[in-house]
């Protein structure tokens, strides 16, 4: 069984004190205490090594523990001590137990001859199923503290969904969405703005040529956006390893409002310079909340 | 039981419609078990699991998420509400497209209409607007509240660069619906914006041809664009969006906590 994280074993713990009506510390301890030891129980496949004294196992109570026939059982062991060079350790259970022990575990070296092949109706391939504790147990996942979508997840969605609603009707019943006059090739209004997310863009145009400021730095800049987790090797989530990558970010989305900021009010005809508070604002896309 | 002025009756035997309805094949039909709306539902965990594994929901949402996950300061809500107001749009959108025609000058008139003639139509054209302006804007937050928390971090790389496009065709499709009103602000505007596609060095000219249809924006751009608008861009859009929602789930839900 995998560590539970202590955050964890204290949740369940007070949901449990709330419950039965106890002090929390009191069932804390009590979960810790029931709590199975964390090593896993001894797998048939880790032979624990013989004692010293050559102590020997007793076959068939493991047989009967771990539910594998006992046939496999001796197999194992005798593998596991050729492999080794071990010696076999003793046996209870053997028949002529007190004597075959003994001559097994003085001899110095494994005694095959003392194994006769597989028992009649025991398939060889069932071995397979013999498997280590880790593989089996270690998935390697730790236990998450999870909550269940519904309700949880689903109603902060809906009232999210209901907030937005409501703002973005209340917003239409009262601002009205600019229609100027007829479209006339013949007459540009001054000043002439794009659509406000590229009025950072346009503001560069007043600083930089048009090929860079209308190509190369939004080119670049997209690439650059989508190159970032392949450009940050930086493992880390935690915002203190990443003091870097956040400025660098920081500098980028401040620099953006800035230019859209300065692009939408600040500039007025010809896109010369202007105070909005003096000169007026020369946003259409906000004309009808201004009038 | 009728109660002297028959009012009890009246009350009782609409709360015995009601259950008879609850109860009913057509109703159970609809709401498969562990739906809230069942009349033999109960809060169990069991339930609460099938609220989701029962539902066309349990393609974007598993039965259980991280605690971290639902606390509304971890995602804003922003990419959810992107999506909201993504579904909000087209509704509004389909509405808008019964009354308008994509030619010079009948678009102009037609949204003249919409504000005068059409049942709630300034009304549904005004949310259309603003809430392209506002999906804009979460979007661009969206984006900036994943690069705070470092979620575009392995395995997350590639669904951070599905939502760049994301943000690409959010702004394409803004921009194309922009010229559709037919003004001198959707003209110049989108003058103005497609200009600067035209300084892209060597291809310029054929990059400014592909844009708007000419040389110059016409009434054949109008055509263009509106079919981009309504048809081809939110049909790319809908694709990554699929992937993206999948991507989330299949890179192991959010990321996080810090
Ligand atoms: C139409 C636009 C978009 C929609 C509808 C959308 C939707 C969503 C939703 C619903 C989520 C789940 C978590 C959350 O709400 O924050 C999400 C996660 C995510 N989005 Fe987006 N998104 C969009 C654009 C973007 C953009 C522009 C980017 C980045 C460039 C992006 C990158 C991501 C990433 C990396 C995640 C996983 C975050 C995590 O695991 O914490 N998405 N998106």
């Amino acid at each position: 069984m995998a560590q539970l994280p202590e955050s964890l074993l204290r949740r369940s713990a007070e949901a449990r004190a709330k419950a039965e009506g106890r002090s929390v510390e009191d069932v804390l301890a009590e979960i810790k205490g029931e709590a199975p030891p964390t090593a896993p129980p001894p797998a048939v496949a880790e032979t624990p090594a013989p004692a010293a004294g050559g102590g020997g196992r007793d076959l068939d109570a493991e047989a009967a523990t771990f539910g594998v026939p006992r046939p496999l059982l001796e197999r194992s062991m005798f593998a596991r001590s050729k492999a080794d060079g071990t010696p076999v350790p003793a046996m209870a259970g053997v028949a002529a137990p007190a004597a075959a022990a003994t001559a097994v575990t003085a001899a110095p070296a494994p005694a095959p001859a003392a194994f006769s092949g597989p028992p009649p109706g025991v398939r060889t391939q069932r071995l397979l199923t013999v498997v280590k504790a880790g593989a089996i147990q270690g998935t390697g996942r730790e236990p998450e503290d999870k909550v269940n979508v519904w309700p949880h997840l689903l109603a902060i969605e809906f009232v999210a969904l209901l907030a937005m609603l409501a703002f973005l009707t209340l917003l239409s019943a009262f601002v009205d969405a600019p229609l100027l006059e007829f479209a006339n090739f013949n007459q540009q209004p001054n000043p002439s703005k794009a659509p406000w997310y590229f009025l950072g863009l346009q503001e560069l145009l007043a600083y930089f040529d048009p090929q860079v400021a209308g190509i190369i730095i939004p080119g670049f800049g997209v690439a650059a956006l989508a190159f970032i987790p392949y450009i940050d090797r930086n493992p880390s989530v935690r915002p203190s390893d990443r003091k870097f990558a956040i400025s660098l970010f920081t500098v980028f989305f401040v620099g953006a409002s800035v230019l859209t900021i300065f692009g939408s009010f600040f500039r007025g005809p010809g896109f010369n310079f202007v105070f909005p508070w003096v000169d007026g604002i020369f946003f259409d896309d906000l004309l009808t909340i201004l009038e | 039981m009728a109660d002297g002025n028959g009012r009890g009756g009246i009350k009782e035997a609409v709360a015995g419609m009601g259950s008879h309805l609850r109860e009913s094949q057509v109703w159970n039909s609809i709401f498969r078990p562990g739906s809230p709306m069942r009349s033999d539902n109960s809060d169990s965990p069991r339930n609460r699991s099938y609220v989701v594994m029962n539902n066309v929901l349990y393609h974007l949402h598993p039965v259980k998420v991280k605690r971290h996950g639902v606390r509304i300061s971890y995602t804003l809500c922003l990419g959810g509400l992107s999506f909201f107001l993504f579904i909000l749009l087209t509704i509004t959108g389909i509405f808008l497209m019964f009354y308008y025609r994509p030619t010079s000058p009948q678009a102009y008139f037609d949204l003249q209409a919409l504000g005068s003639d059409v049942a709630f139509g300034q009304l549904v054209r005004n949310m259309h607007r603003w809430g392209a302006h506002i999906m804009v804007l979460t979007v661009f937050l969206h984006m900036s509240r994943v690069f705070y928390h470092g979620a575009y971090k392995p395995p997350r790389e590639f669904n951070w660069v599905v939502g760049i496009i994301l943000l690409l065709f959010t702004l394409l499709l803004s921009f194309t619906g922009y010229l559709l009103p037919w003004d001198q602000l959707a003209l110049w505007a989108v003058t103005v914006g497609s200009n600067m596609a035209g300084y892209t060095p060597v291809f310029g000219e054929q990059v400014t041809f592909a844009l708007v249809g000419g040389i110059q924006i016409t009434a054949d751009t109008l055509l263009r664009w509106y079919v981009l608008h309504v048809l081809f861009l939110p049909f790319i859009m809908v694709i990554f969006m699929a992937v993206h929602f999948w991507r989330v789930r299949k890179d192991g839900g959010l990321s996080g906590p810090l």
